[in-house]
């Protein structure tokens, strides 16, 4: 990245030779970001992040026109909230966090331009029937978008097995920097850019491109297709393993989302008869950083959307605790956050009356 | 690290931010959390221009944390929310349309503060907790209780609020400003480099803006939609005599003279509110005196409940200066009967009224 930000510091959009130079970067970074995702390079959109992608989807297939959108109630708010803009539909989720595809076609309305399921869900990791609801969009010609950002480098993802007609990624959930992202859009896709201005990115996302993330992101992509097997198969085990300790060690525990598929680097766990804002914060003291529900603008935590969408009541959203682990996380570190979680449970039970 | 941290409920305002940064020179192992406990973007249609001085605004946490940043301490926002409209807004609603003048603020510190709050605080290991009260705390071996005391700066003082701490609640919290004068407060954020050392203090009630009780109340019913109940009704005088119409109990507080709307010969107050009937007394000022009063929910701090009558000096709402007064126990454990030495101007149902030895907090209980 660095190089990016000062030698090579030409606009890619400029014909001069800094400019060619920034620009052979940038359409290597799409070549890599493309193999990720088994797509072509053309088919890659520079963004800024997730939402920006997410919403480039959503509204750049229903354009000015709006049209009707379907999605879930367990997705992502930068999806959530831009199909909240249109008229939509929130198909429900399961009790282990799995979208059934029949309550997809059910929702299917003449007027739907797009349905958008999320390919692994950010708080519980459960992966999601995107191929079969792909068949069910493709029999009745709507699109398919699929929020990405969890899934990508965390499984095997290839655009074309999936059968989506658009994807989301986002650099820093994948080890680039925050800032940028990717929606992959399909040869043939009817979508309108929503920020007009240049022709960036074969006019579909105006904005003089950001080339230090993507290539970043480019950088990133080759590191997992390199690396991210064995990586993934390493994260799984400790996660496991953590997930594993906690159920074995401290009573009255569960695995939200267990029983389905999930990406190996994310653990959801309910802990009854505690409250999780205070059991994160004991843990950040202790130098572990976990999270509960997702921050409002206060920071604030409000129970999870996603865990009342999968039907646990509130009282039970607010004693659970997402872990998610990275590249740099160790057994050691897993082991040492297992003996926090039983000193700091106990502790919190003591405190609470509810809990007998 | 000194082993049990200490949490100080940081608000974004100098006082909290004061309070952290002493502690925190002081060696203390400081974390700072913020409660938030209202959305001050619900109930739109009476939000004014100015966020400052109420609580929660966006603008308060931004403040806190960067307090908390500049100070260098662990920083954590806490939702409380549905806790404080469980157990401060909606009865403070019940109590205005019940014909009561209610003090939220007490009820704040009896049940979020100095409850959900401590319980918070403990629940993350920490010790005690440290507020921007202006109040004091102190140990009294002989009679083994904790004692609390007005704040050394009496224009601050804010004991009137905090009657209902019980001694579990007194041995856990720290008042550090409560021996400091204001201006001192303020010289020290500005030693300390706090950046909100400028910032003015709050006013009204945090949820409240502008202080329009009854704005309040119509717009959460609204929100609510709670259908707007019958709650018109007439102004009589203590003889019964009709003298006009009003748009509703929750408009009107004992001794208020603004917004009858009726001509007089005499400027006329409310004299009394009475839900049931819907009717509102008006009078004279002579007619709002009293001479007893009877406090129901009593909470004895510095001494024990006594048995036999107690001389005090009884506070019956913020501005009023204390007046001498002897106190009754009566057949009911927490309920007392006060008799004033001299009749006092608009005994108001729902607010505190607080007993003091001189500056000793000795109890306070809810006016019937």
């Amino acid at each position: 990245m660095l190089p990016v930000m000062t030698e090579v510091y030409g606009n890619a959009s400029s014909i001069h030779y800094f400019g060619q130079t920034a620009r052979k970067m940038l359409d290597a970074s799409r070549m890599q970001v493309a193999a990720l995702l088994r797509a072509d390079s053309q088919e890659i959109v520079f963004t800024s992040g997730g939402t920006e992608a997410d919403n480039l989807a959503i509204f750049g297939l229903t354009g000015g026109t709006g049209g009707h959108v379907i999605t879930t109630t367990f997705e992502h708010p930068a999806v959530l909230a831009a199909a909240g803009q249109l008229d939509h539909t929130l198909v429900p989720v399961d009790g282990r966090g799995i979208v059934d595809p029949d309550r997809i076609q059910s929702a299917l309305r003449p007027e739907t331009k797009v349905i958008s399921v999320m390919h692994a869900n950010n708080e519980v990791g459960t992966i999601q029937p995107i191929a079969e609801i792909a068949r069910i969009a493709a029999e009745a010609g709507v699109a398919l978008h699929s929020d990405g950002v969890q899934a990508a480098g965390k499984i095997p993802v290839s655009v074309a097995d999936l059968g989506v007609e658009l994807y989301s990624i986002s650099g820093h959930k994948i080890g680039a920097p925050k800032g940028i992202g990717v929606l992959y859009v399909r040869k043939g896709t009817a979508l309108q850019p929503r920020t007009f201005g240049g022709r960036h990115e074969r006019e579909r996302r105006a904005g003089t491109e950001n080339v230090a993330g993507a290539v970043a992101l480019g950088r990133a992509a080759q590191w997992i297709a390199e690396n991210g097997d064995a990586e993934n198969r390493r994260q799984g085990v400790l996660r496991d393993r953590l997930e594993q300790s906690i159920l074995d060690r401290i009573p009255d525990t569960r695995v939200n989302g267990a029983g389905a598929a999930r990406v190996p680097n994310t653990t959801n766990i309910r802990f009854d008869g505690i409250d999780s804002d205070a059991l994160l914060i004991a843990l950040d003291l202790k130098g572990f950083a976990v999270s509960s529900g997702a921050a409002c603008s206060s920071g604030a935590p409000e129970p999870s959307h996603v865990l009342l969408a999968m039907g646990l009541n509130r009282l039970e959203a607010r004693s659970s605790i997402r872990f998610s682990l990275g590249r740099s996380n160790t057994v050691e570190q897993v082991d040492a956050l297992v003996d926090a979680l039983v000193d700091s449970v106990t502790h919190l039970r003591k405190l609470a009356p509810s809990y007998a | 690290m000194p082993e049990r941290p200490l949490a100080v409920a940081m608000s974004g305002g100098v006082d909290s931010s004061v309070v952290a940064g002493m502690l925190q020179a002081r060696g203390e192992n400081v974390i700072g959390l913020t409660m938030q406990l209202w959305n001050q973007r619900r109930l739109p249609e009476i939000q004014s221009d100015k966020s400052t001085g109420r609580c929660c605004s966006l603008d308060d946490v931004y403040d806190a944390r960067a307090v908390a940043q500049h100070l260098g301490i662990p920083y954590y926002v806490v939702n409380f929310e549905r806790d404080f409209e469980d157990q401060v807004v909606r009865p403070f609603v019940d109590e205005y349309l019940a014909g009561r003048t209610p003090i939220p603020c007490t009820l704040c510190n009896n049940f979020i503060k100095f409850d959900r709050f401590l319980d918070m605080a403990e629940g993350v290991g920490a010790d005690r907790i440290a507020t921007g009260h202006y109040a004091q705390i102190r140990w009294n071996p002989d009679s083994g209780r904790w004692e609390m005391l007005r704040s050394v700066d009496r224009t601050k003082d804010q004991t009137y609020f905090l009657f209902g701490l019980k001694q579990d609640q007194l041995a856990r919290s720290m008042f550090p400003l409560g021996r400091m004068e204001k201006s001192a407060v303020r010289e020290l954020a500005r030693e300390l480099g706090i950046p909100t050392a400028t910032k003015p203090d709050s006013q009204e009630i945090c949820f409240v803006p502008n202080g329009d009780y009854a704005g309040f109340i119509d717009a959460y019913f609204r929100e609510q939609g709670i259908a707007p109940r019958e709650v018109a009704g007439e102004l009589v005088t203590a003889a019964g005599q009709v003298i006009g119409e009003h748009a509703g109990v929750h408009h009107f507080t004992v001794g208020q003279r603004r917004g009858l709307r009726v001509a007089a010969g005499e400027p006329l107050y409310v004299i009394s509110t009475d839900s049931a009937s819907r009717r509102v007394t008006v009078g004279r000022d002579q007619e709002l005196l009293s001479d007893r009063a009877h406090a129901s929910g009593v909470n004895w701090i510095s001494i024990a409940a006594p048995t036999e009558p107690v001389r005090a000096e009884v506070k019956i709402r913020n501005k009023h200066a204390a007046a001498p007064a002897t106190l009754l126990p009566t057949s009911v454990a927490d309920r007392v009967e006060i008799r004033f030495d001299q009749a006092q101007r608009a005994v108001t149902p729902g607010q505190g009224a607080v007993f003091y030895s001189d500056n000793l907090v000795l109890g306070g209980g809810w006016i019937e």
